[in-house]
């Protein structure tokens, strides 16, 4: 019999369809993997279960479980559902804890809301189940507030206290996406251990094909609301019998065809660079303690160049990038741009700065949406400056280089999607022909399929104009399909550098080696054969 | 948390010394010589002299001003010009009405504001919530001394509940004295606990839209037990900023709305002090009403450290 | 186009009568506010005077209308002031965040908001004796550390965004991206504030010249309407009331049209819709 069957779910916002028959089942001690791009439905799925919707939200369709349909119970019973049948994790563990109260307050909160234990018996077992997930007595006693923790323990203590009372099913939605590889793949092993030791149901919403293969039993494809496909993991991975599933999997491993056409000067040449920043005062009197941010670097980036940087979150590779953009001083050693020395602010002449240009991440926050896109645009000629008209042809063809209308130089930013903001992005820092682009998790933020087609678009830019790359990113798998040569950085320093093909394939030193054995991976067999 | 404590004890103490700074050279300063600016413009040379030596007007600026400092360190505020009593008298008799109605005041602030505002954010969108913003919107709208003046014609003059105004004096019992600061106090205490309200609910409509919120929910708790069990600590944060500003509001409010009733504080001895240019008795109010906003601010600090864990361990 | 809050047009509407009464006070008011008489002292409201008269035989419509003008002109010239004042330091602030500039900028406000406005007059009023411009100037000051935070709050957010960072990369300084990329995105904040600091300029004006640290005879000022009704309340409270609900209104109409922009403004509420 199934954990929890869900049939024809259905669910409208203020008369807006949002998920359209959906109806799967749960059975326990398996893990059910629910995977989408954004907007397909997938995390409001889980909130429907949850009975957990935004205001204006209407719900039709049942969800049995253990005989009762959890569709038809009021808000009061629902409460005694969740937390004690239903367990639910979140993707932003920074956020997702009570910044005033202990966690073990807040584990023990789980127990004694539902009359489980008395306050002294719940802290008991907030105790165990911490131990359970990982924090030790020792290092994380009950009496720690969230922000002493990281952001992997914070999501440690989440799922402490969804599991504290044993419920027969966990939701886990998107839980590592906002964490590192190597944290990632400890929260996945934790989670896979639970399910086996505990008998539970999970539920893993997520994005990301690799980490569904690598742990669900059974997965469902979810487009626009509905679920296109779904099945046991391993056949319908290797079948791909949906169209849209083929497509999904196409845009994710997608790479890019581009010819190697890396000349031996050098471009960008980074010596010894050491960057510090002063720490907040330990003691009132004793010298402010200080963070290596930035420890001694030293690259090479060829002319036609495309330059991997890897590294985990607060590795250094933000501040090494604002180096590198003349951002941000340094304390020894030096850059050159094409031989001449990149400093910070004002001292670095017009000329060099308009040689490197930046696109960045998040494609809401780099535009002001006061300005027109013609005047986004044509911001770098600020560098270089030109006359009115030839800006506003300069812009056109930018426009059109990246796929976009001349049209579109009379909109404002708000108008456009995601995909189009990073073309836009990459038209502002071609528009005075750098001759090098920095790319900072340029496109992290998007969806495979619009991922893929942004990867496209720099291929062919590169070759088209002779630019030279400097990809920073988290994601391996993206930084193999675009670059020539990867750097990886750790702790201020790189410790490894190389083809990208043979580092990723052969990692040298442990870390790599770490990084790359968490990087979940969907098996090479799986994909072998074509879809049937 | 202690170290967190002497930082601010720190810093309260730099804004003191500026503050006194200020206000010393705003007054000793800027007029040019004070004996004859006291005095007034017919006041004979002699005159003028000895009340500069009275006053010390002959030492350095510097040392003027160490004295100042250093007297008010030990208690001693200087003598009232036109008093002829020594400054730290007048203020003490005057503090015992002002502080008073402040504290009162501040206090019908929070116990009116609390309910009020989480009410409102409880059935926000409903009627009730309309309501209660329409009825602080006015609130806020209302000049307390005005708000004083209804308050004198309806509750003293119309149905003589109470007297219209004066102070009987802390000797004359306690009960008998708090029914004199009632009707002050209730002026004072509506136009901000109107502003106080719509800040509390707007804190806690804000806490009510954070992530950890969800979590508790999907833990099983109720709306109601998420709001008091984790939104309500969190929303204080912004509350108590509010607070420590109201109180400098309430402070200075007292002063005027003394007007109204006759009662013999702070704020009818400094405006009699500026009519008769009682410069003394001026500069030492006015450092005294900075003094209490400035250790205001420091427990207001202080209350953060105690409701918010990150904040004790920074110094 | 975009319907408009109900409180907007309701605030707006308050604020246009008095801003209207205290324009039309400068070709014409139904009686002179200058001269006395006697004859006809502490009439209650009528056809001939709608709000009655005063203890001088003052017609108090007159007076409300030409009041109006003290009280709008003390409360705009201040806000100005602290907008001029504050707008620069809170921008100056946030691009040297976390330096020594912003330090001394900050402390220095939190030293302002130690003097609350009654005080500063009080300090300015002792030494160059009571006037309306030194009431201008009391809230001014007053007015200054509130734009400053607001300023620097906004735009302390507004520089940790990438086209910021990409305006640096264009090599442009702090000074230009303040103009041209922070001052145009916190504009929404400042014209809130502006309305809040507005109306409470009102009411600061109107508890100054109740004390007599205000505008001072013969200007026509509310809150010396009050101040002088006080000792009448008990046989004229028509005195006290009228000059009261002028105030209230002028200031409900401001706070009501400050909610209703930024409904329209604040682009959270407006993404919202």
């Amino acid at each position: 019999m199934s954990l929890i069957d869900i049939r024809n779910l259905s669910l409208d916002i203020h008369g807006t369809p949002i998920l359209r028959d959906v109806s799967f089942s749960l059975q326990a001690g398996q893990v059910f993997g629910l995977v989408g791009e954004s907007g397909s439905g997938k995390s409001m799925t889980s909130l429907a279960l949850m009975k957990l919707m935004p205001e204006g939200a209407r719900r039709t369709g049942s969800a049995v479980m253990d005989g009762r349909d959890l569709f038809g119970l009021d808000e009061r019973a629902m409460c005694g559902v969740r937390g004690n049948q239903i367990g639910m994790i979140f993707q932003e563990p920074m956020t997702a804890l009570n910044p005033v109260q202990t966690i073990g307050d807040q584990v023990a909160e789980t127990l004694v809301i539902h009359g489980a234990a008395s306050r002294g018996e719940a802290l008991r077992v907030a105790r165990e189940k911490l131990d359970r997930v990982g924090l030790d007595a020792a290092r994380f006693p009950l009496t720690r507030y969230p922000h002493e923790l990281s952001g992997g323990q914070r999501q440690r203590v989440c799922i402490a206290m969804a599991i504290a009372l044993r419920p027969r099913l966990l939701i886990a939605d998107e839980p590592t996406t906002a964490l590192d590889v190597t944290t990632q793949a400890q929260i996945l092993e934790l989670l896979k251990g639970l399910v086996a030791d505990e008998g539970m149901g999970l539920m893993l919403i997520t994005h990301d094909l690799a980490v569904v293969s690598g742990i669900a039993d059974q997965v469902a494809v979810m487009q626009q609301g509905r679920i296109v496909e779904q099945g046991p993991t391993e056949a319908l991975f290797r079948a791909r019998a949906h169209a849209y599933t083929r497509q999904l999997f196409a845009a994710s491993s997608h790479i890019p065809a581009r010819e190697a056409m890396a000349e031996e000067a050098p471009l960008l040449e980074v010596r010894d660079v050491v960057r510090e920043y002063a720490l907040p005062r330990r003691s009132l009197f004793g010298p402010a303690p200080s963070l290596r941010a930035v420890a001694g670097v030293s690259l090479t980036l060829r002319r036609g160049e495309s330059l991997g940087l890897v590294g985990e979150s607060g590795c250094g590779k933000s501040t090494l990038t604002r180096a590198i953009l003349g951002l941000e001083a340094l304390q020894a050693g030096e850059i050159r741009l094409d031989g001449q020395p990149v400093l910070a602010g004002r001292r670095m002449p017009p000329a060099l700065r308009a040689g490197v240009q930046v696109v960045f991440q998040d494609p809401y926050g780099s535009f002001n949406p006061r300005h027109k896109v013609a005047r986004l645009v044509a911001e770098p000629f600020h560098l270089a400056p030109v006359d009115a008209g030839t800006a506003r042809d300069r812009v056109a063809e930018s426009l059109d280089a990246v796929g976009l209308q001349a049209s579109d130089m009379d909109k404002y930013i708000h108008e456009f999607s995601g995909g189009q903001r990073q073309r836009i992005a990459i038209a502002r820092a071609l528009i005075i022909r750098p001759k090098l682009i920095v790319l900072d998790e340029a496109v992290s933020a998007l969806d495979v399929s619009v991922r893929a087609r942004i990867l496209d678009l720099l291929a062919d830019l590169q070759g088209r104009y002779g630019l030279s790359y400097l990809f920073i990113s988290h994601d391996l798998g993206v930084v193999r399909a675009i670059t020539d040569r990867v750097l990886v950085m750790k702790s201020g320093e790189i410790v490894e550098e190389g083809p990208t093909e043979a580092v990723f394939d052969a990692p040298a030193h442990p870390y790599t080696r770490q990084l790359v054995a968490a990087t979940p991976q969907i098996p090479a067999d799986w994909m072998a054969q074509e879809p049937v | 948390m202690l170290r967190y404590a002497l930082s601010r004890l720190l810093s309260l103490s730099l804004s003191l010394v500026v503050a006194s700074l200020v206000i010393f050279f705003v007054i000793e300063v800027i007029p040019g010589d004070p004996a004859s600016y006291m005095l007034g413009m017919n006041a004979r040379p002699e005159t003028v002299a000895a009340l500069s030596r009275e006053l010390g007007l002959d030492q350095p600026i510097f040392t003027r001003y160490l004295a100042w400092v250093g007297g008010m360190l030990t208690g001693d505020f200087g003598t009232s010009y036109t008093y002829r009593v020594p400054v730290g008298d007048l203020i003490a008799a005057r503090l015992g009405v002002s502080l008073p109605l402040t504290v009162y005041a501040l206090l019908l602030t929070i116990v009116i504001a609390f309910p009020v505002g989480l009410i409102a954010a409880a059935t926000r969108g409903s009627a009730l919530d309309a309501g209660i913003m329409g009825g602080t919107q006015l609130g806020i709208a209302v000049p307390n001394f005005w708000f004083a003046m209804l308050l004198v014609l309806f509750f003293a003059i119309t149905l003589q509940w109470f007297s219209a105004g004066g102070f009987p004096g802390w000797d004359r019992g306690f009960w008998i004295n708090i029914k004199a600061l009632t009707l002050p106090a209730v002026a004072l205490a509506l136009p901000q606990a109107s502003i106080l309200a719509r800040v509390m609910r707007s804190a806690v409509i804000e806490t009510l839209g954070q992530d950890y919120i969800r979590t508790a929910r999907a833990k099983g708790l109720t709306s109601r037990q998420a709001v008091v069990g984790h939104a309500l600590r969190n929303a204080l944060i912004p509350v108590l900023t509010i607070i420590g500003l109201q109180f400098s509001f309430l402070l200075a409010g007292a002063i005027i709305i003394e007007n109204v009733f006759f009662l013999p504080g702070l704020g009818r001895l400094i405006f009699q002090a500026i009519t008769q240019r009682d410069l003394i008795v001026v500069e030492s109010v006015v450092m005294l009403l900075v003094f209490a906003v400035i250790m205001v601010t420091f427990l207001v600090d202080l209350a953060y450290a105690a409701v918010d864990p990150r904040l004790r361990r920074r110094a | 186009m975009k319907r408009l809050p109900l409180t907007l047009w309701i605030g707006a509407a308050l604020s246009a009568v008095f801003a209207l009464a205290a324009l039309v006070s400068f070709l014409w008011t139904p009686y002179a506010v200058d001269g006395m008489m006697i004859a006809s002292r502490l009439q209650a409201p009528s056809a001939a005077h709608w709000f009655g008269t005063d203890h001088f035989g003052r017609d108090i419509l007159s007076m409300i209308m030409v009041g109006a003008r003290t009280s709008i002109a003390v409360a705009v010239i201040a806000v100005g002031m602290g907008m001029a004042l504050g707008v620069p330091l809170g921008l100056l602030a946030a691009a040297n965040r976390g330096g020594l500039v912003d330090e001394i900028i900050m402390r220095g406000n939190d030293l302002i908001f130690a003097f609350p406005a009654l005080v500063i007059a009080i300090l300015i009023t002792a030494v160059f004796g009571p006037s309306a411009v030194n009431a201008i100037i009391a809230i001014g000051i007053f007015n200054t550390p509130v734009f400053a935070r607001v300023t620097r709050g906004g735009a302390l957010s507004l520089w940790t965004l990438d086209y910021i960072r990409a305006a640096e990369v264009a090599g442009k300084g702090p000074a230009r991206i303040s103009v041209e990329h922070i001052l145009p995105n916190i504009a929404n904040l400042l014209i809130v504030q502006g309305t809040i600091q507005f109306s409470l300029g009102i009411l600061a004006e109107a508890a100054l010249s109740y004390v007599g640290l205000g505008a001072q005879p013969p200007t026509p000022s509310w809150g010396r309407m009050l101040a002088e009704a006080q000792t009448m309340i008990s046989i004229a409270p028509h005195m006290a009331i009228i000059p009261g609900l002028a105030i209230v209104l002028t200031v409900l109409g401001l706070n009501l049209m400050g909610d209703g922009l930024r409904d329209v403004l604040d682009p959270r509420v407006r993404r919202a819709r």
